[in-house]
Order: structure tokens, then sequence, then C-alpha cells
């Protein structure tokens, strides 16, 4: 029994406008989400957040109420606040609801669960006190909350971003401790021109990073051995920069080394995947209409690649173009014409990626810790442990997850699973594509047993 | 720490109690947001080395913010909180003192 | 003078370091990372009650390698350092069904009365029952203990067998897959996916379901099947599970283990939500509080199954040195299979009868 033409996961920039898109085109959809309102990640409350909140986030995130507006006013089922923790390969979802499990069925899915924070294993980014700078976002976002007098660790746009809207809100932060190097600087200027394309967000970029400067908020580059210390919460954070050992006390530190592709559920769908050299991460496998490897799965947004939130939405609506054509809900032709427009646009948007990537990648040191740092925050498994593991003969994740536990704790991966794969391949010399990732299964997420007892027919054990 | 950006703007019209400490918080905030407002930082202890963990990525991916309400087990950062609610920590698991 | 053991499952390096204590030289093979595992994916029992019903010798032999594994994790802990997390204080299985109690009872008894007496169970109905186990249900009608049954990490026991071997001069090659094997009398060859040629005098297929493509040139006729169980883990609990059953175990690290099913589908070890309800059920009726506690993962595995799912025991009938392993029982028996069956491949004097394990005993 067919619920829905089109099940969507994800309600971010590309699961609503996928939702309008294939609403438009005239698929019956039901999009699926984490949170009590739309908005994913990136436009996170956008659609409940006060004036205050807003003039500190900024008009690029108060711009994300029109996609919340247009899901809105769409035919498009939205359940809120559900939980996804299983998708089948004959397009059923499972999922949660206020403690009772659902299964809907679909004639095609897209899966636009977004990104991820890379993991930043580093000495003491266990303790208490250490979020990721994403994370100090979604509590100005959605709580309210600012971290006053953070320190934040680390490279990327993002860094700047969140330290204009700290200093917005009254709370500038005591220090910037950024990893990207002269060399990074270098590697980067092939790629300027074709990012000047992107000429906005570039400038925009140079502006937050002016405003910092004026606000005398303390920037090192190419900050190395960067540790946190702490008894049960951060006290300091101890770097080197500028031929210099530094110590900053704080209570906040703040990683972020970019995003990466969310992969949970398009790796327990055994859909393809391959690593990306620039990006230092995998990404599903997708044609330019977003078509998986598999039949009747589409990947939009973030999740197919990182690109930003005008990415998403584009991208959302291609894939939801695909979907429609999938269901012959429109021609071939249609869908390329309309699709044609949109993947133009895409393109230009991604133009600033080439450089950003150069520009801001993951040091070594996060990609390949140091032995004695935490590598599984579930298990507290160190990266000296998988190293010793690929002397033990553990080809891949797997072998290696049986052997020490990484990855079986309740994130499920999420946070070692490139960590993992990255020291492995260092260790065999192999390909990350040689070397694979973990298996991952159901439940997606953790969910009590009694919801699943409730799905059942009662039976009796062998 | 942590501080609350609208101090002005709403107050902090709900309170919920974590391990018996009671908590202010306002309508909309996780539990995790409003535990770390009201400055505490050490939410649970590990399974394996039993060692502090507080809120870690704020987007339900990490696992690191587990506490417990109406006897199960949640992440922080999902449960949005309610006047009253009663929240505890996770209980103490430490398998080193399994006596079998 | 070298064995070459094609396998490394639990099997597989149990045998091989029995055969290195043994004096002998020897090298594994062992395939690739996402390989199907039943060494990866059992529920890490040596569950002797109620093995064995038809087969007395089954029976014996099980418990045989029961009585042998304390000492066998003590040894492996002394070689390697790891904890294997191996307990004996006797399992319980809980029924929420008279019949089905009753059925166990009897067969148990059948068992004892075969076995010369030696075969202790204890019958406890629901209120002695409780006071052991206080966590269970109203649902559960009785149950049945016996200081026979113990559970072990069976991660831990595969982690610590590659340590043993390769402390013992054994060799381990992963990530590889015999594809061709060229058989004389003790001398045989087996070619790899990566073109390597492997030689050694004796030789054992202990490749689980892996067996099927490579039995037949050393004359074996392998008559297994997959069959899937699913298994259930949850998260980590503080300590109450005293007593492992063979559906329910608190493992070492905290959470519970709940399986597992049976199922018949071929080569899928894909989870499926229908079984994941029906053993989620099972335990809340065992112990009710569960039903409040998060399943973090399900897995399924696929058992290696022969027709009456007893061991097999063969020594190659067309070439001298040869010989096939295989059972669906592989953390039970890795005890005996490490302790008793290294004489058996080298045909020594003092070597377990095991006979009946052999594969003539099925109309093939």
């Amino acid at each position: 029994m067919i619920d829905y033409d089109l099940i969507i996961i994800g309600a971010g920039p590309a699961g609503m406008a996928a939702a309008v898109e294939a609403t438009q085109r005239g698929l019956s959809v039901c999009i699926l989400d984490e949170q009590a309102s739309a908005g994913g990640q990136i436009y996170r409350n956008v659609s409940k957040v006060k004036q205050h909140q807003a003039d500190i986030l900024g008009p690029d995130y108060i711009a994300g109420k029109q996609l919340v507006n247009a899901l809105q006013q769409s035919t498009a089922i939205h359940r809120k606040a559900v939980t996804v923790w299983k998708v089948d390969k004959d397009a059923k979802v499972a999922f949660s609801d206020a403690g009772r499990a659902e299964q809907i069925q679909g004639r095609h899915i897209i899966l636009a669960n977004g990104a991820m924070e890379r993991p930043v294993p580093l000495p003491g980014w266990t303790l208490p006190g250490v979020l990721t700078v994403g994370a100090a976002q979604i509590l100005m976002k959605s709580g309210s909350v600012v971290a006053r007098d953070a320190v934040i660790i680390g490279s990327g746009p993002l860094l700047y971003l969140v330290a204009s809207q700290l200093l917005a809100a009254g709370a500038p932060p005591r220090a910037l401790i950024e990893t990207q190097t002269r060399r990074n600087v270098i590697a980067a200027l092939p790629y300027f021109g074709k990012a000047l394309v992107q000429w906005r967000p570039l400038l925009k970029g140079i502006r937050m990073i002016m405003n910092l400067t004026f606000a005398s908020v303390p920037r090192f580059i190419a900050a190395t051995d960067i540790s946190i210390e702490g008894n049960d919460s951060v006290e300091a954070v101890c770097f080197r920069a500028g031929g210099k050992t530094h110590r900053i006390e704080t209570s906040i530190a703040l990683l972020h080394q970019g995003v990466v592709p969310n992969t949970q559920i398009s790796r327990s769908l055994n859909l393809e995947h391959r690593y990306n050299v620039q990006q230092h991460c995998f990404h599903p496998v997708t044609n330019e209409l977003g078509q998986s490897s598999h039949p009747l799965f589409s990947i939009a947004g973030d999740g197919a690649g990182i690109g930003g939130a005008n990415v998403a939405a584009l991208s959302g609506r291609i894939s939801a173009l695909n979907a429609a054509a999938c269901l012959k809900k429109i021609s071939i032709s249609e869908r390329d014409r309309a699709a044609f427009v949109l993947q133009k646009l895409k393109r230009a948007e991604l133009s600033i990626r080439p450089f950003l990537d150069a520009l801001y990648p993951p040091p070594q040191s996060v990609l390949l810790p140091e032995n004695d740092t935490i590598i599984c925050r579930c298990e507290e498994v160190t990266a000296g442990d998988i190293r010793h593991y690929a002397t033990l003969g553990c080809k891949g994740p797997n072998q290696t997850k049986s052997f020490c536990r990484s990855g079986m704790g309740p994130c499920q991966g999420r946070f070692c699973g490139l960590t993992v794969t990255e020291l492995l391949a260092a260790e065999m010399g192999e390909t990350h594509d040689v070397i694979g990732s973990y298996r991952i299964r159901a439940p997606l997420k953790s969910v009590t047993l009694k919801e699943f007892a409730d799905l059942g027919v009662p039976t009796t054990m062998e | 720490m942590f501080e609350s950006i609208d101090k002005l703007h709403t107050k902090n019209s709900l309170s919920f109690t974590f391990d018996g400490q009671s908590i202010a918080a306002k309508p909309d905030m996780s539990v995790a947001a409003a535990l770390l407002n009201a400055g505490v930082f050490n939410i649970r202890v590990t399974p394996v080395s039993q060692s502090i963990r507080g809120p870690f990525c704020m987007m339900g991916a990490c696992y690191d913010c587990l506490v417990l309400v109406d006897g199960i087990t949640v992440q922080a950062c999902l449960t949005q909180v309610k006047d009253g609610m009663v929240v505890n920590r996770v209980p103490l698991v430490d398998m080193s003192k399994d006596i079998s | 003078m070298k064995t070459i053991i094609i396998g490394g499952g639990v099997v597989g390096l149990s045998i091989a370091y029995g055969l290195l204590k043994a004096g002998q030289e020897v090298i594994v093979l062992d395939g690739a990372d996402d390989d199907f595992r039943a060494s990866r994916g059992n529920f890490g029992l040596i569950w002797i009650q109620g093995k064995g019903a038809n087969a007395p010798h089954y029976a014996t032999w099980s418990r045989r390698s029961a009585t042998l594994w304390s000492g066998f994790a003590d040894e492996l802990q002394k070689e390697t350092e790891v904890d294997i997390a191996y307990k004996n204080k006797g399992g319980v299985d809980y029924f929420t069904d008279e019949q089905k109690l009753q059925q166990r009872i009897n067969t148990l008894t059948t068992l004892r009365n075969n076995l010369g007496g030696d075969y202790p169970f204890e019958w406890l109905e629901y209120s002695d029952l409780k006071a052991r186990v206080p966590e269970i249900g109203k649902k559960v009608v009785g149950g049945i203990y016996s200081p026979m049954d113990a559970h072990v990490n069976p991660l831990l026991l595969l982690r610590a067998l590659s340590i043993a071997v390769r402390k013992a001069q054994g060799t381990i090659m992963t990530g590889v897959k015999v594809v061709d094997i060229t058989a004389q009398d003790h001398d045989f060859t087996a070619t790899l996916n990566n073109g390597a040629n492997i030689e050694g005098d004796k030789l054992v297929l202990a490749a689980g379901l892996g067996a099927r493509s490579l039995g037949g040139k050393l004359g074996f006729k392998v008559p297994i099947r997959p069959q899937q169980g699913q298994v259930l883990i949850t998260e980590k609990l503080p300590f109450f599970l005293h007593y492992p059953s063979g559906t329910i175990r608190q493992v070492n690290e905290g959470g519970i283990q709940i399986g597992a099913s049976k199922a018949e589908v071929g080569m899928d070890d894909d989870e499926d939500v229908a079984t994941t309800a029906a053993l989620a059920q099972h335990a809340i009726d065992v112990f009710p509080h569960l039903g409040r506690v998060k399943l973090v993962r399900s897995w399924a595995a696929l058992r290696i199954m022969s027709p009456d799912g007893l061991p097999i025991y063969q020594h190659s009938p067309t070439v001298a040195g040869a010989s096939f392993i295989t059972c669906h029982s592989g953390i039970t028996l890795s005890a005996v299979h490490a302790r008793l069956m290294p004489s058996w491949l080298l045909h020594r004097d003092n070597a377990p009868d095991v006979s009946h394990f052999s594969e003539g005993r099925f109309n093939v």
C-alpha cells in the first residue's frame, strides 16, 4: 500500500525546496524531520526566532523563512519532531513519533539529511565545555543562548560567521585559533579566479574578518599542537603559533574543520559512495539529477556534497524533478528543461568551493591524530588503538570495530567513521575507497524496545 | 560560560529539575541548552571510563548529552523543556563492578 | 611442513592455536573486511542445556568443550593479556509458555538419562525464579537453570585468538580469498586472489559458508546452508542480569543482547523490522523493564547449518592431509577445537572419536 509518491527525509533547504517543487509537479509528498519546525540546521528555528536573534544571526539566515513559508503553503505533509530509524530498499521508512513507531511506504525517496561537523579529534576534545561551532550557532538560533569568551578552533568560513554572530550578540570570542597555513593560501590561489563568480559571499567573508579585526578579536593563524586542558571541564586551550607557545584560558572551546555529508542513511542502504580527495570525505555517488546508485533513491543538499544552503535548495528542486520524472509525473524532456537552469545556477554557486576547500583543509593532525587522542568518543577508543589493530591484520573499519569497539556506541560511527577510515588508509597505504567504511544498520537512531515490540504481531520465540 | 542573549526580552518562564537541582528555562529551549545556560556542563559520565561529558553537537548526532526523562534515556539537545519536567542523570554504568 | 587453514574465524583460529601448541607450523588465510562472518555476528554463548537431545554424542561433545573452557580462557588471558569476559556461573532459560517449559524439562531429563546422570539442571518455577532473578515479569512461567552454561565476549575471543596465534609464530593473512586449490596427498597449494600461492602439507577447510566453493576439490560434500540469525543490542545499563539465557544476556560492556532468530533467507544478512519487533517483544515478556531501554543496533549474521545442525568433522576421502571442519556452535566448541581437534587432524592415538560427525551420515 503506497502512502505517498515521494518521501523526503530532512526539512532543511534541500528537503523544503524538494517538497515545494515536487508538490508543484503533482506528487504527493511527505517530508520527515527531527526538529519541531522546518529549517534543518542552517535555518534552524528560523520561523520562530525573535528580532534580537535575527539581528545577530544575519539576513542570510533570515532568508530561510521564505522556504519555510513555501513548505507550509504547499500540499506536502510535514511530519515534525520524528526520528527516522530505518529506510528500506523498497522505499519504506520507519520512524518514531512521540514514542510510537510508524512505517510509511513511498514510490521514491529523497534523502536530504544534510551535513554534520567533521569530527575534530584533538587532546581534550571530550571535555565538557567543548562543543562544535555549529552547536554554538544552534544555541543562538533555538536556545537564545550565547557562548561568552569562547575560544574558536579550526578553519573555514563558518568560523568567521559564528565569530561575527557572537560579536553581534555582545559576546566576542576570546580568540580564533585557525589552522590554515600559508601553504594552504598558495594552494588556493589558482582557484581564486573561478571563485570570483561568487564575489558576494567572498566579500561577505572579507567583511566579517575585517569586523573581527576592528573588534580586536585575537586571531592566530597556522596554529599547531592544539590541545584543550581541564579536569572536569574546559579550563584552557594550548597551541603553538607564530613560533611561540600560547595558553588561553576559557571555559568554552568551539571546534570546526568544515562540514561533511551525513551519510548514515545512504550507507545503511548500501548505496555507492566515493571518497572526495579535495574535501577529505565520502560522498554518495549521484548524477547531476541527484539520482543515487539505487533507482528508488535520490540525494539532495549537503548530504550529497557540501555546497551550502543555496546549492542545497537548488539541488532539492533538481532531485524533485528527477523523482517526478522517475514516477512519470513529468516527461524526461520537461525534467531536463527545468533542471538545466537550476544546474547552471548550482554550478555558479559551487564555483567558490574549490577555493574554500584548498584554503581551509582539515590539517593532518585532525585527519590522523596522535596515538593518545580519543577518536571514538562513545567507546573511548584512541587513534593508537586503531593503528594497533591495523597491525593485527584488521583490513577495514568493520574488522577494526569488532576488535576495539570503535563505532559500536550510540552515535554508531557518526563521529569516528571518517577518522577510522583515514587512519586505516594511512596505515595500509590504501585508498579510502578500498578501505571502506562501517556497515550501518537499523535503528539509525536509538529507539525503545517497546516501540519495536509494538510494531510486531505477538509471537513466541523459538 | 553560556548565557541568555535576550534577558531583557523573555523571562525564564519555565523551570525543570536536573537531579533535583532547579534549572530555569525559556519556552522552546532544549534541555541541553537550558543546562548549558545554567552553567551545568557535567551531564553524565561515560560507561567505559566514567569520564565526564557534556553536550557537544547540539543536533542529536553525538549522543553525549544523554539524560533520563520518565525513565527513558533521551538526548537532551532534542528534548524540549516542559515546565515541571523531571530530568535525571542516566544511571552510572561501571561494568568493572560487575560481580558475576 | 605447514598446515594451511582456510578461514580465520573462531573455528579456524581455534584450530590454528591448537595446532601451533602441538608444534605445527600454521598459516591462516582470512577474507575481506566486509565478508559474511558468523564469528562477528554470534551470541557469545557456551550453551549446553538442551543441545543434542537426539544426538547424545553431540551433547557429550558440547559438555566436554564447556568443561575445558575455563582452563582455555585462563590460558588465553595469560598468553595475550586479553580478558575475554568468560563467565561460567551458569545460565537460565526463561519460559513464557508452559508447554515449551515442559518440553524442555522432558528433553533435559532424557539427556540426563542418556548421559548416565551427569547432566545437572534445575527446574525453577516462577516464585523460586523470581527470588533469584527479581527482574522477571509475570509472563514468565518458569526457568531452567544449569551450571553447565556459560558466556563469553566472542569478539574479544577472536581478538585474543589472533594475538595468541601470532604470538605462537602462526601466520595470519587477512584480506585474501582462496580462488583455487591444487591438492595431492600431503601436498596442497592454495592460490589467492592476489596471485600468491600458499603451500602446505596439510589443509584445513574452516571457511564457514565459503567452504562450499572449495570443498569439492578436496573431496568434501559440504552439505551446509546459511541460516540467518538476528541479534539486538541495547544501550549500556548498570549490571543486573547475572544469568544469561539462550536468548538474552547482558554483555560485559553493559548492553543487553537479545536474539537470535532463525530464518532461511539465503545469503541475506540484512536486518528486518518484523524480526526486530519479535525479539524486542520476547525481551519485554521476560524482563518488562526492558521496554523502556533503548535499542542501539540490530544486526544479522549467517549461521553455517548442516542438515542435522550438528558439526561436521571429516578427513578427505580422496586426498590425504585435507580436513573439513564446520559447525554453528563455534564459540561453545572453541575449547575442544583448540584442545582436542589438533590430535584428530594429526591422526594421533589420543584423537577424540568424532566419527559421528562425519559427512557420511548424510545421504547427499
